[in-house]
């Protein structure tokens, strides 16, 4: 049942993209009750996935870079 | 020397998100925003030569873009009586009476700080983003802001699922001291 600090991290960090396993995730809470430093940065962790769905963030798709690239090199 | 020196051919890889979404707050519209973003390196190709190296190369294009947003607004505006504030009930909404009392801004609403502040914060995390390395930032801008699939991701860059978590899981651990920085 015990998990490494690192393996703990890994799993906080999956857990942001809800991609942990149940169990995964059992095994990070009971990391946490003991483990001050991961307790704190899970919380970090959370706080970094709230920032990003606030600010909306948005990026042009790959398809869109490529055809932006070809139109510039054409006037290079 | 080489500091005054532009680099159109990096230009989409390094400022096409910064652009776009500085674009996206402004007219809120991609369609429009993409096109402005291209304009305005088009723009920044052809006036190449008055770039004296005062400005960062992004500084300089979002000046440049500053004015691609503006010009298209006076673009929209630019028929005549367009450009007035017409301040009435919408046309549907049969409602009627004392609508001046009913159209004022509600003191307690946080919308407008709200929407100031999202702003703000996407700049800043786009800045902490763009100190990365190339391919961290990649694979996070897919995964958190895409939504891509960890295994559509994987197939993409050729690299395994465990690989990938590595990447993000650095990139998060840098972005979080970045913001911590230069956010809070």
């Amino acid at each position: 049942m015990k998990i490494s600090c690192e393996e703990a991290s890994h799993i906080c960090t999956k857990s942001q993209y809800k991609e942990a396993s149940f169990w995964e995730i059992l095994k990070l809470r009971l990391h946490i009750l003991y483990c001050k430093t991961c307790a704190h940065y899970s919380k970090r962790n959370g706080t970094l996935t709230s920032l990003c769905d606030k600010a909306g963030l948005n990026v042009l798709s790959k398809e869109d870079k490529e055809c932006m690239k070809k139109d510039l090199e054409k006037r290079l | 020397m080489a500091e005054h020196q532009l680099h159109p051919d990096n230009w989409v890889d390094q400022y096409a998100d910064y652009l776009f979404n500085y674009a996206v707050a402004r007219v809120s519209d991609a369609e429009i925003a993409k096109d402005l973003v291209q304009e305005t390196f088009f723009a920044g190709l052809n006036s190449a030569k008055n770039y004296k190296g005062d400005a960062a190369e992004r500084t300089w294009l979002i000046a440049i873009l500053k004015r691609k947003v503006i010009d298209h607004y006076r673009k929209i505006n630019s028929k005549k009586g367009k450009a007035e504030v017409r301040v009435n009930y919408a046309a549907s909404s049969d409602s009627e009476g004392d609508w001046i009392e009913e159209q004022v801004a509600d003191p307690f609403s946080q919308d407008g700080d709200n929407a100031l502040e999202n702003e703000e914060l996407g700049s800043a995390i786009q800045e902490c983003i763009s100190k990365l390395p190339r391919k961290q930032a990649m694979v996070f801008q897919m995964k958190t802001i895409q939504g891509m699939s960890t295994e559509d991701i994987c197939n993409e860059l050729g690299i395994n699922p465990s690989n990938l978590w590595v990447m993000i899981h650095r990139a998060r651990t840098a972005l979080m001291g970045c913001l911590n920085d230069n956010w809070f």
